[in-house]
């Protein structure tokens, strides 16, 4: 019944579930030692995964596996940005953070989200990235991106409209939400509504802390986004963010990295929260984890605690390490950055525990 | 020029396990652009689009370390490619 990638710190791991599942076996690890950011299957083509990996000595890359992630081949010609002209700042990617499929009528359509923020595309299955000019040399780019923090900004949530391959969205941690309506050439700023506090103008055009977004695929009008300051929605042509995390427990927050949706309702959706206040410690709140939900579109939520820890659990999930699975009872999967892989066959009502003592956990993706 | 070029752990898997290859070039730049021949993939791991010796990476040619890429290399040199990673 399909197959959880997790992608750690330290190592490819891999979940294997039976057809009901409830037996999971752990399998790997695949690259011990290798950093690894993101496994993606590809939806056209099954057997097909790529996975964005770097080691701490060396530069970061892709991988690609014909074989359902049995063996794996480096790109021929990794993410890389162009080479600086004279008097131009040198940009080199310092890690490939994100990996998206493209458009189901581009079967070879992949595109890489990097820190520094860039945005890349393969037409060829991942072997051979370009840039896209469009992007990382926009005029606007220096602007929008806020350059040089220690750890790198970095582009994530790379969306390709179902409806138009030309029709894009990317989050940048941080520089906000973009849109391109022709095939990444052009972009502007969609971070209309959305609170950035942590800035001189908080009602600035750019500048905002998306953590992730999310387009519904069944109603690909309908964004989500987790952001730092907060969870909204967007529903196109509408530009202005509706914050639905103000319907959140005040206790609480809604402060968190991953947001995901429902494969079918474009209504439910499920958060992680996690501690927002004073020096931002990222954890679970208050040591409890709880998953919420919401089935109609942020209106209310609905805190889903049942098997997690009760108390002295300090979870942080990173945005990459919590998705969904296509079964009609909604498989949620989530992995803490202690290791723990989470489950819940039942879309939330309770979880259990899959897997403990993993290296640090970036990414958590279903494969069929 | 002939030389031999000491490949690092996680570089081995591009050199099939081999820790101590011969190489040829002038200068580090045309040894590494005759690794990546034969090996390929092996340079951009080192070394950064923009021609940039990648942080945990330090070159030496002998018992010298070399700054950047026209460092020379001389025929009988030994270069020495070394990860240097700290923490956990």
């Amino acid at each position: 019944m399909g197959t959880l990638w997790l992608g750690t710190r330290k190592g490819l791991f891999a979940l294997r579930a039976d057809a009901r599942r409830r037996t999971w076996k752990l399998a790997g690890p695949q690259f011990l030692g290798h950093i690894i950011h993101h496994v993606v299957q590809d939806p056209r083509a099954p057997r097909t995964m790529l996975m964005a990996a770097k080691t701490g000595h060396l530069g970061p890359t892709v991988f690609r596996s014909g074989d359902r992630g049995r063996t794996w081949r480096e790109a021929a010609q990794p993410p890389a940005f162009r080479k600086a002209a004279d008097g131009e700042p040198p940009r080199a990617v310092e890690r490939v953070f994100w990996l998206t499929p493209g458009h189901a009528r581009e079967p070879g359509v992949w595109y890489a989200g990097s820190t520094p923020a860039g945005l890349f595309r393969s037409a060829d299955g991942g072997e051979r990235w370009e840039p896209v000019a469009g992007f990382n040399d926009h005029p606007m780019r220096s602007k929008w991106v806020l350059n040089g923090t220690p750890d790198g900004e970095f582009v994530h949530s790379i969306l390709v409209d179902p409806r138009d391959p030309r029709h894009l969205y990317i989050g940048i941690s941080v520089g906000g939400v973009f849109e391109s309506t022709d095939g990444g050439a052009d972009w502007t700023a969609l971070n209309e509504g959305v609170a950035a506090d942590f800035l001189p103008d908080p009602s600035a055009p750019f500048g905002h802390d998306p953590h992730c977004i999310a387009q519904h695929p069944a109603k690909p009008d309908r964004l989500y986004q987790q952001n730092h300051c907060g969870i909204y929605r967007l529903d196109r042509p509408g530009r202005r963010w509706q914050r639905i995390g103000a319907a959140m427990p005040k206790k609480i927050g809604d402060v968190g990295f991953p947001i995901v949706l429902h494969p079918a309702d474009p209504d439910t959706a499920w958060v992680l929260p996690m501690d927002g206040q004073t020096v931002w410690p990222r954890t679970s709140v208050g040591g409890k984890p709880a998953v919420y939900r919401t089935r109609d579109a942020g209106s209310s939520w609905q805190r889903l605690d049942r098997g997690l820890p009760r108390t002295q659990a300090w979870f942080t999930v990173l945005r990459q390490a919590m998705c969904s699975d296509g079964h009609a009872r909604t498989g949620l999967y989530f992995g803490t950055t202690g290791g723990d892989v989470w489950a819940s066959t039942n879309a939330g009502d309770s979880w259990r525990c899959l897997a403990r003592h993993l290296p640090e956990i970036y990414s958590v993706t279903h494969a069929s | 020029m002939g030389c031999t070029v000491r490949i690092a752990s996680p570089l081995q898997s591009y050199t099939a396990g081999a820790a101590r290859i011969d190489g040829r070039g002038n200068t580090l730049a045309e040894v590494l652009g005759d690794l990546e021949q034969r090996f390929p993939g092996i340079r951009f791991r080192m070394i950064d689009e923009q021609g940039r010796i990648r942080p945990h990476m330090r070159l030496f040619v002998n018992t010298d370390e070399a700054r950047d890429l026209a460092a020379a290399v001389r025929g009988g040199d030994t270069v020495h490619v070394i990860c240097a990673l700290s923490g956990g």
